[in-house]
């Protein structure tokens, strides 16, 4: 039961082949057996799930039906859920209760999808590794030894390992994308303001935005279904119809144009990795597409702008975290200083620590037209490059990192070394585009992924190229060992 | 110009982040480490460009300005380190 996908589980629910009460306590067992090799959740919630799943299948007895209905998922630890820990992966927030649903857990909740548990990610979504949790490493269920990627990494490594068919992700640098690509999953960060970011544990907030990790384009589609729309309690949410991502899957792509930004093939990029995504494009002119070599001039600027834009918002986003209303609180502080002080230095890990300060440093007196206001020019600079290219093409395709997933530890002493891996990624969540990561071959048995960006609100595109890319590919069905 | 560890403790102490003496010379060393990747962008021409602060410039909504919170107070008190009588307790600020 655990290899069937959303779109397969929904079959099965729908013509009572199982109820959500079997599919819901087989995976909450395949959880409990093969979890401790990943490390992928951090909280299971098993009596909640259980109830869900009850509920679930009383709402179908009573006629209701629905893709989602009873159908299970775990969110990323950062998506606060109501009377359940959420920690962001951090011992800041070990003791916190939420005491409200985000508007994708409600959304889904209400669509009646079943929450299996919250899954781990790098602390404060900071990371490309999901090395830097509180809760200890996440391993890559394609070799115990390498990274799943981050900061999604416990919703990439479940998802991937068959613990679950789909989880919610969230992207401010190449979050969904990086670890989707590094476990063989399609993962899609939506346009900024297609999702909610109420009750989501903020960032970057100019950046961040939450979207679907599955193991196929169509599961893909009917999550993000379930998570998009506007919401008035979001202020930068935007207010634009969400179409029928699964009827546009089967569109035709004869006629496509797909730009090859020559930037994405320069140094840096692991040569069989080339290979690879240009096997995936041979593919998709064999479908009708066409190929065209197109620049985005900018690009190399992409991750020195974001690594001020990133951080300066994170310092100020982090500044609730004071250790008096909720949160960790260090014992026995001598006055008002001293309880900011070490409640924040004994919450916050040491990656944390580092971006909390580098955007302090970058909005302090004297220094925020040289860093902050520099950086959001060259925002613009990237943004138009973009809208330059979508004039000869309508969607660009590359790799969506550099090397596949590197050994567990090798980049932890080197923070600049780990942020040169989201070089392909970050540019998107600059200026806000929608991207997809699509599984594209093998190297040395580890996953190598393929990124597809399109115009604004063009997701529905992304997957219908994802998912006609799949119906003539096999890499996506591929399982680890052991898994 | 690289950052000195009295740098460091300044910011530090701008982010109110209690950082203990043996760490500072290790996030000394990454922060500069950071800086020099970030310093890259001041290469970068920009004269006449507009910054850019939302992907798809849209302006803030505004909405009627009605209550549409319910008081949740005792909810929101039962996740705080410390409280008395619905108040958040901080150490004395005012001798």
């Amino acid at each position: 039961m655990h290899q069937l996908s959303l779109a397969e589980i929904a079959r099965g629910l729908a013509d009572k082949s199982f109820s959500s009460q079997e599919l819901t306590g087989a995976l909450l067992s395949r959880i409990k057996q093969l979890d401790p090799q990943l490390n992928s959740f951090i909280t299971v919630t098993e009596q909640q799930a259980l109830d869900q799943a009850r509920a679930a299948d009383a709402r179908r007895a009573a006629g209701e039906n629905g893709a989602l209905l009873g159908a299970p998922i775990a969110h990323k630890d950062l998506f606060c859920t109501n009377g359940v820990r959420t920690s962001c992966g951090s011992k800041m927030l070990d003791t916190f209760t939420a005491p409200y649903d985000a508007t994708v857990v409600a959304k889904l909740a209400e669509a009646g999808m079943v929450t299996l548990g919250k899954t781990n990610m790098d602390e404060f979504a900071m990371g490309s590794a999901n090395e830097s949790s509180h809760y200890g490493a996440v391993k890559n269920p394609w070799n115990l030894e390498h990274v799943p990627g981050g900061s999604s990494g416990g919703s990439a490594a479940a998802v991937a390992a068959r613990l679950l068919p789909v989880a919610t992700g969230t992207d401010t640098g190449g979050s969904i994308r990086q670890p989707a690509a590094l476990t063989n999953l399609t993962g899609l960060k939506p346009t900024y303001g297609r999702v909610s970011r109420w009750g989501m544990i903020a960032y970057a907030s100019s950046l961040d935005q939450g979207g679907p990790m599955a193991r196929t384009a169509e599961d893909c589609a009917l999550l993000l279904q379930g998570m998009a729309g506007f919401d008035a309690k979001d202020s930068t949410c935007v207010d634009e119809p969400v179409p029928d991502y699964s009827a546009s899957l089967g569109a035709s792509l004869q006629g496509l144009r797909i730009g090859l930004p020559k930037e994405y093939f320069g140094a840096g990029l692991d040569p069989r990795i080339a290979d690879l995504v240009h096997a995936s494009v041979k593919e998709l002119e064999k479908l009708g597409a066409v190929v065209k070599e197109i620049s985005l001039p900018n690009m190399q600027h992409a991750i020195p702008a974001y690594y001020v834009i990133a951080p300066a918002e994170a310092s100020s986003n982090l500044s609730r975290f004071d250790g008096v209303r909720f949160g960790h609180r260090c014992a026995d502080p001598k006055d008002l200083t001293d309880l900011y002080e070490r409640s924040r230095g004994e919450g916050f890990g040491v990656e944390v620590q580092r971006r909390i300060m580098v955007g302090a440093y970058a909005l302090s007196a004297g220094y925020y037209d040289a860093y902050y206001l520099q950086a959001q020019k060259i925002r613009r600079l990237i943004k138009n490059d973009f809208m330059a290219a979508f004039h000869d093409v309508d969607v660009i395709l590359g790799p969506t990192t550099p090397n596949p997933a590197w050994k567990l530890g090798s980049k932890v002493s080197d923070p600049v070394a780990a942020y040169l891996e989201d070089v392909y990624t970050i540019t998107a969540n600059l200026a806000g585009l929608p991207g997809l990561s699509m599984p594209a071959g093998f190297v040395d048995g580890l996953p190598v992924g393929v990124q597809l960006l399109a115009p604004y609100f063009q997701e529905g595109r992304l997957l219908n190229v994802a998912h006609q890319y799949q119906q003539v590919t096999d890499w996506h069905t591929r399982a680890p060992n052991g898994f | 110009m690289a950052l000195q560890r009295s740098d460091v403790e300044k910011i530090a102490h701008l982010a109110r982040l209690g950082l203990n003496d043996s760490e500072l010379p290790r996030i000394t060393d990454a922060l500069n480490s950071i800086l020099g990747l970030v310093d890259q962008m001041q290469a970068v021409d920009t004269t006449g460009i507009e910054p850019l602060a939302h992907p798809l410039e849209t302006t803030q909504r505004l909405r009627p300005d009605q209550v549409t919170e319910s008081n949740q107070r005792d909810r929101y008190q039962a996740i705080a380190p410390m409280t008395e009588n619905g108040l958040y307790l901080v150490p004395k600020v005012i001798d």
